[in-house]
């Protein structure tokens, strides 16, 4: 009998050495003339394990990472795709492994189990359940469904999802769009890469059901250019789900009309803000429009368009399938639902956790994370992304909710935390906040274009011992100015993790670090 | 590790790849990636080619362009080498591992070797974030890379230009 051997395929899996990996568990099955099927499946995201090789037993999967090249002879040795458990990278049954075990993964529910570009794996897998679901519905009973789900825009500005689909569907016009913006640009983030590359057909099938929802026929994912991998299993994915008549211009058979073609972006951390998205689509500088209005009435090309993030759009096929009402079922408050937490930087155990809202932060990092890779005190904790505050100790017991985060003036923004040890230098890091928008401000606005630039010079000065308390107070009001004046987020944000270190790190900023 | 290519790259080759991109709404960035995977950067001849197949005006096709960090107007090493810059991965280290590439290389960001075969450059996150520090050669991303990983990659920069001679 065939024995599967599963090897993912994901970006982390892969910059840790899974494709030699997988030629090496190939050559070595062939020279001892093994029945074995290599499948290339996404990762679980237990990334500290990866590459992490399953084999399928009768009891389940049964794991072993992370495997270095040298790892593979010695594994046959052990006759590991015999389900032997004797090789010292054995980690047991993967489902049992508790990192896993005690999530709630209703939109990662099939990451790392099944092949991502196999449109079969996931209809056998609950796929496209939810699109049959809503072929059966009006567009408003799709949108009431979306709206009883309570979800909101998981990119970070949380904006509830069924109440942006009402706008645009109640908008007058004959041609409509969905854009899913897959500018994953924040620091700590992969959440959205992890759709698409282990999962990419639920995101298809999302985009596919806003359509439906709101009577648009073209879709368009614009996705980074610094995410290579998730490109191109996005397009086999979009290739086969045509071929099979999950897209194009009958969708099922139901005479419904759906296109969808992936955009790239070209490194502009700006193009993840929605407005800048839509220039960048239209082939033009991605600069930030003006709102009102709104891209709901007035979006790509002009015409009213559904903005969503991936892990928006991702959670639609569940709630298609299960109900609004049982997706709401997870949560505290007004944060419904599940988040995908994004474990990174200086973390032991990184990786992807996806919890209902209303887990405490330091159970994330602690219990989940285990503390720092290095092994030293946790010191301080970007979330957000680097337009997020950062936290010092007395704010991780914050719980994950969008209005918790608000309370503490921090943004839970995409989900994605990323653990500092006790080395890192705070003034440092405010002072990147500021040079990271000078190169990445789209311009447009006086505050984010010129502020961001003064604001690493008054830093400078800051730290060189020079007028600190003018200079301080030059600081403070250049942030303001920033939050109050500028156009987006971009430059309206920058200033968070800036305050956050003048409030919580202030010595750190005053004086520069003897090297 | 895939390379930059095509220096006797034909301006029939760019009309064609505008022809069969052209019809595409918004078509202006899904032709310069085109062009720029064919070329390996965005020469200025290609400018007023790509203004006119697109009736738009050369200010336009530049002005996106010079707006986007991955689009080059002047040509690379064979091998581009991206370190990602970004928080998650200074919390590993990456702050050391950049002057380290630089100190090495002896370049700086935006700089190519002496010998044409590496061109070195930041990249603000790779989305291998619990997993730093980063570095992206051509499609290929690496990650955990320590400084002495950093140096067994660039030697790998080096031999396969040498084979390619």
């Amino acid at each position: 009998m065939t024995t599967r051997i599963f090897v993912p395929r994901d970006t982390t899996a892969i910059s840790l050495g899974a494709d030699q990996i997988a030629t090496l568990i190939q050559a070595e099955a062939a020279s001892r003339g093994l029945d074995i099927e290599i499948v290339r499946n996404g990762t679980r995201g237990l990334f500290w394990l990866e590459p992490l090789i399953e084999v399928e037993t009768n009891e389940g999967r049964l794991g072993f990472g992370p495997v270095t090249e040298s790892d593979v002879s010695t594994l046959f040795n052990e006759h590991f795709y015999h389900g032997n458990q004797s090789h010292p990278s054995c980690v047991g049954l993967v489902e049992e492994i508790p990192y896993l075990k005690k999530q709630q993964r209703l939109t990662f529910a099939r990451s790392g189990i099944i092949d991502p570009v196999s449109l079969d794996d996931y209809t056998a897998h609950d796929g496209y359940k939810g699109l049959e679901n809503a072929l059966m519905l009006s567009g408003q009973q799709i949108v009431d469904e979306v709206k009883t789900s309570g979800l909101r825009g998981r990119g970070g500005a949380a904006f509830p999802t069924g109440i942006k689909w009402q706008t645009v569907l109640d908008a007058a016009g004959d041609q409509k769009y969905i854009v899913c913006n897959a500018d994953e640009g924040d620091s700590g983030t992969f959440a959205d890469r992890l759709v698409m590359e282990c999962d990419p057909f639920m995101l298809i099938e999302g985009m596919t059901i806003a359509g439906l929802a709101v009577n648009a026929n073209q879709g368009y994912i614009y996705l980074r250019s610094e995410y290579p991998i998730a490109f191109d299993i996005m397009n086999q994915a979009i290739a086969s789900a045509y071929e099979k008549g999950y897209l194009g211009n009958d969708i099922l058979g139901s005479g419904r009309q759906f296109d969808l073609e992936v955009r790239l972006g070209a490194g502009a951390y700006i193009c993840g803000e929605e407005t800048s998205l839509l220039d960048s689509l239209e082939g033009k500088r991605g600069l930030v429009r003006a709102k009102p209005p709104l891209p709901a009435i007035v979006g790509l090309f002009g015409k009213p368009t559904v903005v969503n993030n991936v892990l928006s759009l991702a959670a639609i096929p569940y709630i298609l399938q299960h109900g609004g009402a049982a997706y709401a079922e997870y949560g505290i408050g007004r944060s419904r639902g599940t988040m995908p937490i994004q474990l990174a930087g200086n973390v032991k155990y990184g990786g992807l956790v996806e919890l209902a809202f209303g887990i405490p932060l330091n159970e994330l990092m602690n219990d989940f994370g285990g503390g720092t890779r290095s092994g030293r005190p946790l010191k301080a904790v970007q979330v957000g992304g680097p337009l997020g505050a950062y936290l010092p100790e007395s704010q991780w017991d914050t719980l994950i909710d969008y209005e918790g985060f608000s309370a503490e003036k921090a943004v839970l923004g995409h989900g994605g935390v990323v653990m500092f040890d006790d080395t890192v230098d705070m003034g440092e890091q405010a002072r990147f906040a500021m040079e990271f928008c000078s190169f990445e401000s789209c311009g447009k606005c006086t505050p984010c274009r010129i502020g961001s630039t003064r604001g690493v010079e008054v830093i400078d000065r800051i730290r060189s011992g020079e007028n600190q308390d003018k200079n301080w107070e030059l600081l403070e009001d250049l942030c303001d100015t920033m939050v109050d004046g500028s156009l987006c987020a971009m430059g309206g944000m920058t200033p968070f993790p800036v305050q956050s270190v003048m409030k919580f790190f202030p010595d750190e900023l005053r004086s520069a670090r003897q090297e | 590790m895939k390379m930059t290519k095509h220096s006797d790259w034909r301006m029939d080759d760019v009309r064609k790849i505008i022809q069969e991109l052209k019809h595409k709404p918004g078509a202006l960035l899904p032709v310069l990636h085109a062009i720029q995977d064919y070329i390996g950067y965005l020469p200025d001849t290609i400018v007023p080619v790509v203004a006119q197949e697109l009736m738009i005006t050369r200010a336009e096709v530049h002005g996106v362009i010079s707006f986007y960090h991955h689009f080059r107007a002047h040509k690379t090493g064979r091998h581009v080498v991206e370190i990602c810059r970004a928080e998650a991965c200074q919390s590993v280290g990456s702050r050391a591992l950049e002057a380290h590439a630089k100190r090495t290389l002896g370049v700086d960001f935006e700089q190519t070797t002496p010998c044409g075969s590496i061109t070195l450059e930041p990249v603000y996150c790779l989305g291998n974030c619990a997993t730093g520090p980063s570095v992206r050669i051509g499609d290929s991303i690496y990650g955990r890379v320590s400084e002495d990983r950093f140096d067994e990659l660039m030697a790998d920069c080096r031999d396969t230009m040498q084979e390619a001679g």
